[in-house]
């Protein structure tokens, strides 16, 4: 393991048990005040465990037993960048500057420090920002800045604290898509309360929730069977991958799921996941007529509340239905059903 | 530009957008407020009209007046570099140091601001004096500081220090931590943080604080004229010789004041228009 | 602010007062309180604790007169009186001030009240062993002397220039008081003020007397004030000063006659 942590700290209720492999992403998805802050100063520098050990790549960054110290590295020297949530670029300093400021600050002359920023700039289209000052940068392009100077710092471990949250809505699918990119071979922590972040950046999930770890495993899977509460109260969503066709996701069953890709001109054949709630899912004992749907043969493996609705679990998705539909359909499990989803409730990305 | 209307950069021409209304001003405000401008202004203004138009020149370029002049222009600079390297880091310990007596030590620290000068100077005599607490061991050494240059150096960073720690430390506390942080995630040592990123941060604080710590300097009277006495060219500085001129010959005092105004607000407007781009 | 204090404030109190004063005249109570008179009197801030005195046993005199002591440096008076100060009486501690306040028509005929020489100061023990003016010009000695431009100042000047020498003090301060300060801290082998200062400071000091001071003895000369609203009162006053009394009261505190 590249990256891991073990470390309580008593004052904040936080005790938690996590790592990264080299290269992966895991992301910590909690409520506000689930401890994913926590994690990431203890990560950082910016706080000192009571208990446990933090390694990257066998080195101990920091260590405590019972409150006493018994290892520190200090920030600066832990080749760990923090992304928050606002790009907090230096408004003094241009964007090459900026991007220039990790390189510089290792040690790297003026010259080669700047060509590096460049370099950087020019692998992320920003060049045409580099002479800019951050307060002539929209939100989206500041955050894009803030990533690259975060990476052209060569840190051994990146951690991204909600990179979304600030955005406008209409600008985070490309800064997901420029994340996604980056962030392909870099070890790297994301702290998020949002799904979308989680599923489409994240090897790895971590549920944390009062401090604790109360889930963990790959992406797709956490997501789509949750099994803690936390997960299946903001989770639970039918994930179906494929490939593109140009209109929909193929999946291995053979069926087409038609939706919105979020990207467009995307080539055919790309490995894409449909997403969509289970309350878009709607349930029936023959095929409905009327406008066109996709539609699942599938049959019905349990039958759970789920708050005010009933959630309906087939081999294939779940759907959210209510407790009279249940008895009108005599959904039981066993039962065979075909389960309709509109395509404008679908939305596909690609993975 | 095509920056959309939540960036700092709108924001800030918004703050000199014709269209925008001033909010948080009651209309009663301005009466008071402009009653207080009089209230600075006038005496000025009546100190203007007591100068002697034709004689200035030869007033303020006596041999006496250059001399105060230039040991003043001198000494204050001394104290404001003094107050820059002992204030800094000053007020980098008060606004970021996490110990106990945090507050106690910043009460201390600008005692000089609420001590009348002329205590200072008591004070600076007790400690710096031949009889002084220091001052007996650095007769010893051959140091003498009463009476000398660098008397008035000392007088003058004394009382201007506190100016430029409570101005710095306050801008540093509003500056917050969180560039540091990401300076220092990005492999930043504290230093290079210190150089690279608060202070340039700060810089509009760190400036207001250096033009108020000269412009205090500059105006010492009471612990100049009991710390380090009088004498022309070594320790009568403006305001010293201003107050003696006064005895014999008011209109120079009127013309030395008018100079020393004069000084105080080219460096303030100076620095004010530097600091605020 | 107007140097108008109670009559117990220190001289101490005068010479802060004196720091602060400005051009700016405040308009300070004259006339009648409480069924009473009150005098205004200003006055050289060497002469705050004989006019402290003398104004005391003048109101045990004058039961229902209430005197009011203004002291300040006399140039400073005399400026404020200039201004329109509503003082009744002032005495000055040197007859070139007063001298321009008669020119202006602002006093009537001075009358000389008390004379005062320099005499040299030294920290007790006089470590620097001076015994005579003579020993002021050693080179290393740390001399404090007056300015020139004030009266002490001026008196140094004629007393040094008339025994030819020349000084070269570490500082020239703005009043005597500035001076003796500078001896009594020890910071100062030596200084040169009135023999009333070495007089007032007692045991802080140890005096020096020299011969050569009689070259520039200062002369207080004391008036009242054009168009008071007292004349008759500010009359009296300045006789009390004038009495075998009064002349005690000064020769008491170091003071010679005129």
């Amino acid at each position: 393991m590249t990256f891991t942590l073990n470390a309580s700290v008593p004052s904040r209720g936080f005790d938690v048990t996590v790592d990264v492999a080299e290269g992966r992403t895991l992301a910590l998805l909690g409520p506000n005040g689930a401890g994913k802050s926590t994690a990431l100063g203890l990560a950082a520098g910016t706080l000192r465990p009571h208990d446990g050990e933090i390694t990257l790549d066998g080195r101990a960054l920091a260590g405590a037993r019972a409150g006493r110290r018994t290892v520190w590295v200090a920030p600066h020297r832990r080749r760990v960048a923090l992304l928050a949530q606002d790009p907090m670029l230096f408004p003094h300093l241009s964007v090459r500057d900026n991007v220039a400021f990790g390189p510089r600050s290792q040690g790297r002359s003026r010259r080669e420090a700047t060509a590096a920023a460049d370099g950087w700039l020019a692998a992320t289209d920003l060049t045409a920002l580099a002479g800019r000052r951050p307060a002539a940068l929209s939100g989206g392009q500041a955050q894009r800045v803030a990533i690259v100077r975060a990476l052209a710092a060569a840190p051994r471990l990146l951690l991204l604290d909600e990179p979304m949250a600030a955005l406008d809505v209409d600008v985070t699918p490309t800064l997901r898509q420029t994340l996604q990119h980056l962030l392909a071979r870099q070890t790297t922590v994301i702290a998020t309360h949002d799904v979308l972040d989680a599923l489409l950046l994240a090897d790895e999930i971590a549920v944390i929730d009062g401090g604790r770890v109360v889930e963990r495993g790959p992406t797709a899977e956490v997501l789509s069977r949750p099994r803690s509460a936390f997960g299946a109260s903001i989770a639970g969503f039918n994930l179906l991958s494929g490939t593109w066709t140009g209109h929909g996701v193929a999946t291995a069953s053979g069926a087409v799921v038609h939706g919105y890709a979020t990207q467009a001109d995307m080539p055919a054949g790309t490995a894409m996941t449909a997403v969509f709630r289970p309350a878009a899912v709607a349930l029936h004992l023959t095929d409905p007529h009327g406008s066109p749907r996709n539609t699942f043969r599938a049959t019905v493996r349990s039958v759970e509340p789920h708050g005010a609705l009933v959630r309906v679990r087939t081999d294939q998705l779940a759907a959210d239905v209510t407790p009279q539909a249940v008895a009108e359909l005599a959904l039981v499990p066993g039962r065979a059903v075909v389960a309709t989803v509109k395509a404008a409730e679908v939305d596909v990305y690609p993975r | 530009m095509t920056a959309p209307a939540t960036t700092r950069a709108a924001r800030r021409r918004a703050t000199r957008d014709p269209a925008e209304v001033a909010a948080g001003l009651p209309r009663w405000a301005f009466l008071p407020a402009a009653v207080g401008g009089l209230f600075v202004v006038l005496p000025l203004i009546a100190l203007g009209t007591r100068v002697d138009l034709t004689g200035y020149w030869g007033l303020v370029t006596s041999e006496s007046a250059r001399a105060a002049l230039v040991l003043s222009l001198r000494t204050a600079a001394v104290s404001t570099l003094l107050c820059l390297g002992l204030g800094v880091p000053m007020a980098i310990v008060l606004a970021r140091g996490r110990f106990r007596g945090r507050n106690l030590l910043r009460a201390f620290v600008l005692v000089p601001l609420v001590l009348p000068p002329v205590v200072g100077g008591v004070a600076l005599l007790a400690t710096f004096g031949r009889r002084g607490l220091l001052g007996e061991s650095m007769e010893v050494a051959g140091l003498q500081v009463a009476f000398s240059t660098t008397a008035v150096v000392i007088a003058q960073t004394f009382v201007a220090l506190p100016f430029l720690v409570i101005s710095l430390e306050g801008s540093l506390r509003s500056a917050g931590t969180r560039y540091d942080v990401v300076a220092a995630s990005l492999g930043a040592g504290p230093t290079t943080v210190l150089r690279r990123v608060t202070l340039p941060l700060v810089r509009p604080g760190l400036l207001s604080g250096t033009v108020l710590a000269f412009a205090r300097a500059l105006g010492e009277f009471g612990a100049t004229i009991t710390f380090a006495g009088s004498l022309q060219g070594v320790t009568r500085t403006l305001p010293l010789e201003i107050y003696l001129q006064r005895e014999t010959d008011p209109d120079a005092a009127v013309a030395l004041s008018l100079l020393l105004v004069a000084i105080a607000v080219v460096v303030i407007a100076g620095t004010h228009h530097r600091a605020t781009p | 602010m107007t140097a108008v204090l109670p009559r117990r404030a220190r001289a101490a109190g005068a010479a802060l007062v004196a720091a602060s004063a400005a051009v700016v005249v405040t308009a300070c109570s004259t006339g009648t309180t409480d069924g009473g008179t009150t005098l205004t009197v200003y006055a050289a801030a060497s002469l705050t604790e004989a006019f402290e005195q003398i104004a005391a046993d003048f109101e045990t005199e004058h039961p229902d007169v209430d005197v009011r002591l203004g002291v300040a440096g006399s140039s400073t008076l005399a400026a404020q009186i200039q201004q329109g100060a509503p003082a009744d009486v002032f005495a000055s501690a040197d007859t070139s001030t007063m001298d321009e306040l008669v020119a202006d028509g602002l006093v009537s005929t001075p009358q000389d009240i008390a004379a005062n020489a320099l005499e040299i100061v030294v920290p007790p023990g006089n470590p620097a062993g001076v015994s005579a003016l003579a020993d002021l010009a050693e080179p290393g000695l740390r001399l404090v002397v007056c300015a020139p431009e004030v009266p002490c100042g001026a008196a140094t000047t004629a007393v040094v220039g008339h025994a030819g020498l020349t000084l070269h003090p570490v500082s020239e301060e703005q009043s005597v008081t500035d001076v003796l300060g500078k001896v009594t801290a020890g910071e100062a082998d030596a200084g040169l003020v009135y023999v009333t200062d070495v007089a007032r400071a007692g045991d802080q000091v140890e005096g020096v007397m020299f011969r050569e001071s009689a070259a520039a003895v200062n002369t207080y000369p004391i008036a009242t004030i054009t168009g008071t609203p007292r004349p008759a009162l500010a009359d009296e006053f300045v006789d009390a000063v004038l009495s075998d009394d009064g002349r005690a009261v000064l020769a008491d505190l170091g003071f010679a006659a005129p």
